[in-house]
């Protein structure tokens, strides 16, 4: 395939979005400037211009109507897709990591990280439908002392926030309540930070990526490990495939590795494995840096990765992807 | 007046050459019409085109080319809407001629994980018996004689009776062991790319023409070895970029011999030390260079 390349940051890609129809790709970097393309050819379409620190996260709600985004500058901003208009701005006291709507667009979680004296914290706020209504006020706020928290999701139906950060463990808390549910096991879990969390299409499962060079599969209601997958890299990006029954990993620096030129250059690859088997399918080379950001296109036939050179990388697959046999 | 031309040679043609088609003196300026073959799966068209050339010769033109769909054509009407959005941002002042997106000059394919014995930075398939018996980079043992890998030296061999090398045969076990050893190194020891096994030496250096230079000349094969058997083979000594057995048309059977092309010569020499005299489905292997090296 022919991946298209797109330069419109400066500085390393933090997180990559598809919108629901997939025809729009979000994509954050530490340039401060979230940007949105279009998903066929990568044309740019625009920039949200007004956040001071990087961007970690954002998400889109399902009409594609309202982009809310989560900077180092300690505010979660929510903008008009169509017009990069900023709508709304809610204040924190310390970074916004991790920003995800709720099914219906109507809440939104957002993890905020240790900074000074204040703890790592979950927020959700309540997005009103009229902007001009909207409250800084959170519905909820969880507080707990387990270091920064790099990624939260909703689970099915709202009912449950998954968060997954720095203690690698992974937490189900009740999102009415705020009362933690279950932790997962320290045995199975993962070693180092878990760096990365990508949901399955129908929700049930989660992929948690870690730098313990290894991402695994859990179950939302239960947080039951289901699979494991190992590689040679910490894991820094991942992602399910919608159509066929893939992972993708994205991953850093082989540490014996940083000091070498090695004349191939571009060689960082996002990894494919079966996510039933477990084993490595392929891999696809290309970024000259790190992969910080991987999404896939909700229709499963095109995906793209974003690394920390700076490039978004945004892949059609041929036809005989779909014919892989292990 | 027309005329037939028929070649009494030429039992059946089995293509029809144009030029020799039934020739009308009277259109000689008419030129059979433009074909179009249809972007078949892969996406390959062919314009078949015939006109005159500056001679007044008929000339043929064939014109191939691939038809690639770089995207899909959308079907959600609200998606169709947003491409007629208006630019924002950064990207207002946006002149065509801004290289931001591009797409890429090289083609980028999803490359399956490599055979063990390869690179050592390369995955493992964690499925693979052959990885499980080299067990994280240590040699790979071959007996010649009673052919079972990974147990046991040819000279420890417990089935000693069964078929002795010839002594023509070459054998250099003793560097073969410290080539793969140094090749399958310890994760834990850093090996400069320079040294790394499959290390290009030179730069630059074109790729086809060494292929060539890597050939594997593997004779005495058992008549119902096929393309993949060698390929089986020979995949756990390094990368192989093609297999070539030489079949009787007639029967279908090996002639009896092959070619097999690494990547790396490395590989390739280590093939020739180890399978050389291998036992394989009931005869006894020969592999040498394909051309005569001395090295």
């Amino acid at each position: 395939m022919r991946p298209i390349l797109m330069k419109g940051h400066e500085r390393p890609l933090t997180f990559l979005k598809y919108n629901r129809d997939g025809d729009l790709l979000f994509s954050c970097a530490k340039d401060h400037t979230p940007t949105v393309w279009f998903a066929d050819n990568g044309e740019r379409l625009g920039t949200y211009r007004g956040h001071n620190g990087a961007v970690w996260c954002c998400d889109v709600s399902r009409n594609s109507a309202r982009l809310i985004t989560g900077s180092a500058d300690q505010t979660v901003k929510l903008w008009n897709v169509q017009t990069g208009a900023q709508l709304f701005t809610f204040n924190f006291g310390s970074p916004a990591r991790s920003v995800d709507f709720s099914v219906g667009d109507k809440l939104a979680v957002i993890t905020t990280d240790p900074f000074m004296e204040l703890t790592s914290a979950i927020h959700v706020k309540r997005i009103a439908g009229d902007l001009t209504e909207q409250t800084e006020e959170s519905a909820l706020v969880i507080k707990g002392p387990q270091g920064r928290i790099n990624r939260a999701v909703w689970g099915p139906l709202n009912t449950t926030i998954v968060s997954a950060g720095e203690d690698a463990v992974i937490r189900l808390w009740d999102s009415e309540t705020g009362k933690l549910l279950m932790e997962s096991n320290k045995d199975l879990g993962h070693k180092k930070a878990i760096t990365s969390l990508s949901k399955s299409r129908d929700g049930s499962n989660f992929v948690t990526g870690s730098l313990d060079k290894s991402a695994k599969l859990w179950d939302t209601r239960t947080l039951t490990l289901i699979k494991n997958f190992v590689t040679e890299r910490p894991v820094n990006a991942v992602a399910i495939a919608p159509l066929l029954e893939h992972v993708v990993l994205g991953g850093g620096q082989d540490t014996s590795a940083v000091t070498t030129t090695d004349h191939r250059a571009g060689k960082f690859e996002a990894k494919f494995y079966d996510k039933i088997l477990q084993e490595e399918i392929g891999g696809v080379k290309g970024h000259f840096g790190p992969i910080n950001a991987l999404a896939f296109n909700p229709d499963g036939k095109s995906f793209s990765s974003g690394g920390e050179d700076g490039y978004v990388r945004l892949h059609h697959f041929d036809p005989d992807y779909f014919n892989i046999r292990i | 007046m027309a005329f037939e031309r028929s070649d009494p040679n030429q039992s059946k043609p089995s293509k029809l050459r144009w030029g020799e088609l039934e020739e009308d003196d009277d259109l000689d300026f008419l030129l059979p019409p433009r074909e179009v073959i249809g972007p078949d799966e892969n996406g390959i068209k062919k314009v078949i085109e015939y006109k005159f050339n500056d001679e007044g010769n008929k000339v043929k033109i064939t014109t191939t080319t691939r038809v690639r769909k770089l995207a899909k054509a959308r079907f959600n009407k609200r998606a169709l809407e947003r491409r007629n959005w208006e630019k924002f941002g950064d990207a207002v002042r946006e002149d065509v001629g801004s290289r931001l997106t591009m797409v890429s000059t090289e083609e980028i394919i999803l490359e399956r994980p490599r055979a063990p014995g390869s690179k050592p930075e390369e995955m493992k398939v964690a499925g693979d018996s052959l990885a499980q018996l080299t067990k994280g980079g240590a040699v790979l043992m071959v007996c010649r004689t009673c052919g079972k890998k990974g147990d046991h030296w040819t000279s420890k061999c417990p089935y000693k009776d069964l078929a002795s090398p010839a002594e023509t045969f070459v054998d250099k076990p003793t560097a073969s062991e410290t080539s793969v050893a140094a090749s399958g190194s310890s994760k834990g020891a850093y090996v400069p790319p320079s040294m790394r096994a499959g290390a290009e030496r030179t730069a630059g250096s074109d790729m086809r023409r060494r292929n060539d230079e890597n050939s594997v000349r593997v004779t005495n094969l058992s008549e119902d070895t096929r393309e993949p058997d060698l390929l089986e083979l020979f995949r756990p000594f390094g990368a192989v970029t093609r297999v070539y057995v030489a079949m009787d048309q007639k029967t279908g059977a090996s002639r009896g011999f092959g070619f097999v092309n690494f990547v790396n010569r490395e590989d390739a020499q280590r093939a020739i030390n180890k399978l050389n005299g291998y036992g394989y489905d009931n005869l006894i292997l020969r592999v040498e260079w394909a051309t005569p090296r001395s090295n």
